[in-house]
């Protein structure tokens, strides 16, 4: 009985355990330091958009996570494991997709599809049955009709959804995607936004994300990380990193013909003030607080400066 | 299910699936027709022609030749040339990605370079029956020791065309190196110049190297007995020709393996994108 009991309560610290783990991450190439002691946790379920200029090492830190980099120095953990030492049953629990691929040209999509999903059928519980069925599967990622195409004949956008594909079809726990949407157009991106949705309520799959859209991942996002100059400088949601730079909304509207800015950090009592003074004059009306573009060009200058 | 043997059977598969692949892509297909066609062409021109002293036509002891020659090519540079190329595109990536991926690709690739060498020396057999009379003659005996010398031929270059492959940084590099050596290994291999006419010590080099003795060996299954005497020692060597042949596959799949893995430990995307661009400023 108490042993039973010692043993759910284990499996409840891992349940609660972070899907990943990084602390103290270092990586050097030569004499050039890209990370400088990198700090993040993420908890199963979560999606994390990691942002940052070109070159501030997204793309290493993912790397690492996806054990095809050995960090120079730092504690990483991913499913409970590091990545560095994770056999192939670990592997089977994450899906990677990475920056640009060109594999599998003569193969058409449904037959690669199932042939890599293939791979993770050992690997199948009663819980999370793997992998994923091919059709629904395609038909998911707005493949249906190409499905017996060859895949160099894919246009870009195609050929990146059928990566998405690929990445998801083994039902992963944790879910790399390093700039999944480059060459989407915007339809594509809302489909896509709808399947990172999907995966993430319904498969409470963790997914880390990098991205250059920050529209993306204001929409996609539980929380956002900032990553410049080898180390972490900002970690919240949207909302709490733009109320951390500034309180400021801007309020916009017209009278008379006339357009009005201002700025205010209380929006609400201003505008009530305006309408207590001017009543039916005021048209137009507009309250915007700072999107996540302002307030990531903001970090990124304070940082700078 | 044991994960890994369940990978190697879906290699084999994946071998199948490509190998099924190359046949319909216009590419590979021109490239079988030329290079067969060269052979044949090769051996029309000298159907009439005889072996000096001998009644054997000159096309009889070239065809063994061309049938061993092939072989090694399509092991060595097969080889070299899907390993180059596939570390660029993300095909090893991709793999590395699965779970037990590697083992797939690699059943794979073996299954699907084995299966074009031998439809290639079916190619080259069946265009030979036609114009080398000898050939129909041959017997149950001939014929086996022909699929082992090229059974055996295959693996002693396959996994050296892998080694090279993974050695080398990029696919231009990896086939003009896979060429020079193939060039130079069978310009001495006795395949074309009879190697009783070159100098001892590049007798002695050349019969280093598999490929001598793959041309050794098929020439032992197809000419007749009495051509041995053109031979070095006057004698086919058969066990030699075993041992040298055997050799080179120890090592290569000894030493193969350790190699591709730190390849393979060390492909990651930046990597391949850092090679992308290098490809393309030789392009611009």
């Amino acid at each position: 009985m108490s042993v039973t009991r010692a043993l759910d309560g284990d499996t409840n610290v891992t349940n609660a355990g972070s899907a990943l783990e990084v602390s103290g991450l270092h990586m050097s190439y030569g004499p050039l330091e890209v990370l400088r002691g990198v700090d993040f946790s993420v908890a199963p379920g979560e999606v994390i958009a990691l942002l940052g200029p070109n070159g501030a090492g997204k793309t290493t830190t993912i790397e690492i996570l996806e054990g095809f980099r050995m960090p120079s120095a730092g504690r990483v953990r991913v499913l409970g494991t590091d990545p560095a030492k994770g056999d192939e049953r670990w592997r089977a629990r994450l899906g990677v997709v990475l920056q640009s691929w060109r594999d599998h040209g003569r193969w058409p999509v449904h037959q690669l599809l199932d042939h890599l999903g293939r791979y993770y059928t050992p690997y199948s519980t009663a819980s999370r049955p793997r992998p994923l069925d091919t059709g629904e599967l395609i038909e998911a990622v707005g493949l249906t009709e190409q499905a017996g195409r060859r895949v160099n004949r894919l246009s870009g956008g195609q050929r990146r959804r059928l990566d998405v594909a690929i990445g998801i079809v083994g039902r992963p726990e944790v879910l790399f995607l390093d700039e999944p949407t480059a060459g989407f157009d915007p339809q594509a991106r809302r489909d896509f936004h709808d399947l990172v949705h999907r995966l993430s309520d319904l498969d409470d799959t963790t997914i880390l994300l990098t991205t250059h859209d920050l529209d993306e991942a204001e929409k996609l996002a539980d929380r956002i990380l900032i990553l410049t100059g080898g180390r972490i400088i900002a970690d919240g949601s949207a909302d709490r990193l733009s109320r951390e730079v500034s309180r400021d909304a801007q309020v916009r509207w017209s009278r008379a013909g006339e357009h009005f800015v201002h700025a205010t950090d209380d929006a609400t009592g201003f505008v009530r003030g305006l309408f207590a003074q001017y009543g039916e004059e005021i048209d137009d009306l507009e309250v915007r607080r700072a999107t996540l573009e302002d307030t990531y060009m903001a970090i990124l200058k304070k940082e700078e400066g | 299910m044991n994960p890994t043997s369940y990978a190697a059977r879906l290699g084999l598969s994946r071998g199948w699936i490509e190998f099924k692949h190359s046949l319909t892509n216009p590419q590979d297909i021109g490239f079988t027709i030329v290079t067969t066609a060269a052979f044949v062409v090769v051996l029309y021109l000298q159907r009439d022609a005889k072996v000096p002293g001998t009644d054997l036509s000159l096309a009889a002891a070239t065809l063994p030749g061309v049938l061993g020659i092939g072989m090694a090519f399509n092991g060595l540079s097969g080889a070299v040339g899907a390993l180059a190329v596939e570390r660029e595109d993300g095909t090893l990536l991709r793999a590395k990605a699965l779970p037990q991926g590697m083992v797939g690709y690699l059943v794979g690739r073996i299954v699907s370079l084995s299966l074009a060498a031998v439809s290639g020396l079916l190619i080259v057999l069946v265009a030979g029956l036609f114009l080398v009379p000898e050939l129909t003659g041959a017997g149950l005996g001939a014929w086996l020791t022909v699929a082992w010398v090229a059974a055996l031929g295959l693996v002693a270059t396959l996994p050296w065309g892998a080694v090279i492959g993974s050695l080398a940084n990029s696919p231009q590099a990896a086939a003009g190196l896979s060429m020079l050596l193939f060039g130079a290994l069978s310009s001495v291999s006795g395949i074309f110049y009879p190697i009783t006419a070159l100098a001892t010590w590049l007798q002695a080099v050349a019969q280093a190297f598999p490929l001598y003795w793959l041309g050794l060996g098929m020439r032992a299954a197809l000419l007749p007995d009495a051509a041995a005497a053109a031979e070095l020692g006057g004698s086919w060597r058969p066990l030699e020709t075993l041992g040298v042949l055997l050799a080179w596959s120890v090592a290569g799949l000894v030493l193969a393996p350790p190699i591709l893995r730190r390849m393979a430990r060390r492909e990651s995307g930046s990597l391949m994108m850092a090679r992308r661009e290098r490809a393309l400023q030789r392009i611009g």
